[in-house]
């Protein structure tokens, strides 16, 4: 076999005390797609960004193509030939295409020589490996997917034989995704090497050809994907047997305890964000809303749980109205048994720099047992916290540890013990695991199942289509502010994603 | 991508770092009096005998560490939330109208321990009521609070020097102050409190309202740790939308922190009002209130920590005075240098050490500090 693309010897870094990479031996073969996987923390990014010349490890050696590489900054990376493409993509919104892949590599003083240099350059490639932009076109006017084919085409613009992808499918469907995953194999066939770096163990299995997992900053393992199934992926990652899909029986479901009519609203702007929605959620069943990030379930999350202006519409919450102004007091709609997980935990469903039992009580902190009057009873709060963490597993056990100190997935038990201890009528939770470790998703899924067979009415939002599909008895699909589709549980995936990027769009379908 | 830094134990956090950024702020202080030919040494000396070396010092130095006491916490309540109020200069000017109005009415019919609770009142009333109007342009139409706090001291600057000219002048005096008030609107002194200690004060203006600026500072405590309204201050400055979330109304919470703060300032001028001066004078504020920012960032807006903080600073008041009466190269423009340096190291450059103390600390015993951040995976 040829020399390794890249070889990692002995690769450590520390963070203070945290050792995020610890001794790292990795050879990646050429002409090869190489997915590291491993939960959020595992030190994936710190590696990849080692590599890449962002941070400079602290032990061990780098080859590039059997050659010793020293790489300080990602210009000696690049000059080495490895391109990456970020997770959040590095462009300049009112850009062209051109301009963008253009930029930092500009050349000359003058730009309209290598404007046109870079034109015929760019054509060349988008001709040689199928990635086909308008170079012409300006990035915001863009989708998603397309601009990641700019950012994929920058990396090549500038040379690049090694491809680094940072969880390059979160923002993408399911259509948009198998997309990307045929560039990538087309990029492989023409003898780039690729590292794909995820947490999603279906996309190793359906694009690499060997995986490297990493574990609490250690490659725990590297196996042929042909070779190791899904399951031995995820106990490699976690440390120990995890359930996959979530046991559950059949719902019962009661009556209707939410219900949202014609609900619309609109941005600042006066863009309609969630269009002539309605559904209803009865008790003891969960109703999942699917849809790619960004076409309105926050909006309509914010708007059922009173904190944002509708502009039409109603929203029943047991049989009284939930008012729409925007100006809705939370601790009323609390009182009647909303409880509400909210997409963005770090922002709004945690005050991280607080103690933990401080967000324990968040938004109940007026209850009785918590005050003496005008003063906070500090012991019953903390008493609270304490049996909270030991009735969710929550680690570590101190609840006066800083919340921020919490890794993701224990942060999100707090919120969910917070939530349903509250016995609350209906749940409404967003994006329940979004940056929540496998071992985490784990229980929180199990949670909400318990929840939906005391017979809460749950309502699900989440972009993780695998999640919506174990966890939902109904399926509704959101696109552009309206729900076009509504599915039983037994939905195909392919079906759906069809849904979530709008039935009338052929383009995903091709 | 965050870069995880080790955490520092507590005694470090706040007694180490502080305790660096203040000898650096010294250290470079020390390079400018070098600069203009004196000796620094010789110049520390002086400061810190002046505002420590005899009982006479010490009794000037807490009388200045009362006023920004006060003014200190009032910045910090402020800063909990979040909000910058730079106008507690104004809000303790016109506090001082309230202890003036109270003092006038009541001096001739009053003992002072009954004219000084009303006289408090007075002070915090009015001062919450100069912090109400910036607080409610925030609250309700999105004014910034530093804008507006810092237009107010300015109007309150203009609004005293009418009414001590126009209004509060007595007949045919020549000076822009109130009368002196009697007996009964006179503050005892606490000299004797430094005698018992076996300190010789001559006569000083250290006064009971350093007593009350110690119960403000325990109350503030109570206030920002133990209490609801607390909680939702600090939640309001950490997250306005954890605190939307967790239905605290953001105008209610903006305006009652900004009337506590008010408050506060406004009671700063009790100490020179009541306690010294015994009438309202002209600018008896004298940058207090600006000071109080300072000691606010030092004291990391902890009790605690603000209560040294302003001591410290009445220090570098009462030696800096000192030092310009004993060092003819040194003016009090060298004084206002050493604080903004103070503030320079202690505020706004708070993190320049911490990271390569982490890194040396981490070093020592890696498994004491920030472990923490890694137990909670996978669980």
């Amino acid at each position: 076999m040829a020399e390794a693309a890249i070889e990692l010897k002995g690769i450590s870094k520390n963070f203070g005390s945290v050792r995020a990479n610890r001794d790292i031996d990795l050879k990646i073969a050429p002409g090869t797609i190489h997915g590291i996987i491993g939960e959020n923390g595992a030190g994936k990014s710190t590696l990849m960004s080692i590599l890449y010349g962002f941070y400079q490890a602290d032990r061990g050696e780098i080859f590039v193509n059997g050659e010793r590489a020293v790489i300080h900054a990602s210009s000696d990376a690049i000059a080495r030939g490895i391109g990456m493409v970020h997770q959040h993509f590095m462009l300049v919104h009112n850009f062209t295409v051109l301009e963008n892949v253009i930029l930092g590599a500009e050349g000359e003083p003058l730009l309209k020589t290598s404007i046109a240099k870079a034109r015929s350059e760019l054509e060349r490639l988008e001709r040689d490996y199928g990635l086909e932009v308008d170079p012409d076109a300006v990035i915001e006017d863009l989708p998603v997917g397309l601009q990641q084919r700019v950012e994929i085409l920058k990396a090549l613009f500038r040379g690049a034989d090694i491809l680094i992808l940072d969880e390059p499918t979160g923002v993408l469907t399911p259509a948009e995704a198998e997309h990307l995953f045929r560039i990538l194999r087309q990029l492989k066939d023409e003898g780039k090497t690729i590292v794909l770096i995820t947490h999603k163990l279906r996309e190793i299995m359906a694009v690499t050809d060997n995986v490297s997992v990493m574990r609490q900053g250690a490659l725990v393992a590297t196996r042929k994907t042909e070779e190791t199934t899904v399951e031995e992926l995820a106990e490699l990652m976690v440390g120990r047997r995890v359930l996959l899909r979530v046991e559950k029986g059949d719902a019962h479901p009661g009556d209707f305890v939410l219900s949202v009519k014609n609900l619309t609203v609109e941005d600042m702007r006066g863009v309609k964000m969630v269009d002539d929605v309605s559904l209803g959620v009865r008790a003891g069943e969960i109703v999942g809303i699917a849809g790619v990030a960004g076409n309105g379930q926050t909006e309509l999350l914010e708007t059922i749980t009173g904190m944002r202006k509708a502009v039409s519409g109603t929203v029943t919450l047991d049989g009284a109205p939930v008012e729409l102004t925007g100006e809705a007091d939370p601790t009323d709609l609390r009182r009647r048994g909303m409880a509400h997980v909210p997409e963005d935990r770090h922002n709004m469903g945690l005050v991280l720099p607080f103690e933990e039992n401080e967000n324990a009580i968040l938004g109940y902190h007026w209850q009785d047992k918590y005050v003496n009057g005008p003063f906070l009873d500090i012991e019953a709060i903390r008493r609270d916290a304490q049996e909270k963490i030991e009735k969710y597993d929550i680690r570590p056990t101190d609840a006066r540890l800083k919340t921020a100190n919490f890794s993701g997935g224990n942060q999100q038990k707090i919120v969910l013990a917070r939530e349903m201890e509250q016995d609350p009528k209906v749940l409404i939770v967003g994006q329940p695991t979004r940056g929540v470790d496998v071992g985490a998703i784990e229980f929180i899924h199990k949670r909400l199942i318990d929840m939906r067979d005391q017979g809460k009415a749950v309502l699900l939002v989440s972009v993780e289509l695998d999640e919506i599909r174990s966890l939902s008895d109904r399926i509704l699909v959101m696109f552009a502010g309206r729900i076009v589709g509504e599915r039983g549980p037994d939905a195909t995936e392919g079906e759906l994603g069809l849904l979530m990027a709008g039935v009338e769009e052929k383009e995903a379908a091709e | 991508m965050s870069a995880p830094y080790a955490k520092l134990p507590a005694w470090a956090d706040y007694g180490l770092i502080p305790l660096i950024n203040l000898t650096v702020a010294f250290i470079v202080a020390g390079l400018v009096v070098l600069l203009i030919g004196e000796n620094p040494l010789r110049a520390a000396v002086i400061l810190v005998d002046g505002a420590i070396g005899r009982g006479q010092a010490i009794a000037y130095t807490l009388y200045y560490a009362t006023s920004f006491i006060f003014t200190g916490l009032a910045v910090a309540v402020a800063f909990h939330c979040s909000l910058f109020n730079i106008g507690g200069e104004g809000q303790a000017y016109v506090g001082g109208l309230g202890v003036a109005l109270v003092c006038l009415t009541f001096d001739s019919v009053l003992p002072w321990w009954l004219t000084f609770p009303l006289a408090i009142l007075g002070a915090a009333l009015f001062g919450a009521a100069w912090a109400f109007i910036p607080a409610y342009f925030q609250a309700k139409r999105g004014s910034h609070i530093v804008i507006t706090t810092i237009m107010f001291n300015f109007i309150a600057a203009s609004l005293m020097v009418y009414l001590l000219v126009e209004v509060l002048k007595p007949a045919g005096s020549q000076a822009p102050q109130t009368r002196t008030f009697l007996e009964g609107g006179q503050l005892p002194k606490l000299n004797w409190m430094l005698e018992a200690m076996g300190f010789a004060v001559r006569s000083a203006p250290l006064n009971v309202s350093f007593l009350l600026a110690l119960v403000a500072a325990v109350l503030v405590w109570v206030l920002i740790w133990r209490t609801r309204l607390g909680y939702e201050i600090r939640m309001r400055g950490y997250s306005p939308k954890a605190a939307r979330y967790a239905g605290v109304s953001e105008v209610r919470v903006i305006i009652v922190t900004m009337l506590i703060s008010g408050a506060l300032a406004g009671m700063m001028a009790l100490n020179p009002v009541m306690g010294d001066q015994n009438r309202l004078q002209i600018d008896f504020v004298t940058g207090a209130g600006f000071v109080g920012i300072a000691v606010a960032l030092m004291g990391r807006s902890h009790p605690a920590g603000i209560v040294p903080a302003a001591i410290l600073f009445g220090m570098l008041y009462q030696g800096g005075a000192e030092l310009a009466f004993e060092m003819p190269g040194i003016s009090r423009d060298m004084i206002v240098i050493i604080q903004g340096l103070v503030i320079l190291f202690a505020g706004a450059l708070e993190h320049m050490f911490r990271p390569s103390l982490q890194a040396l600390f981490a070093s020592f015993s890696p498994q004491a500090v920030g472990a923490e951040a890694k137990q909670g995976e996978g669980a």
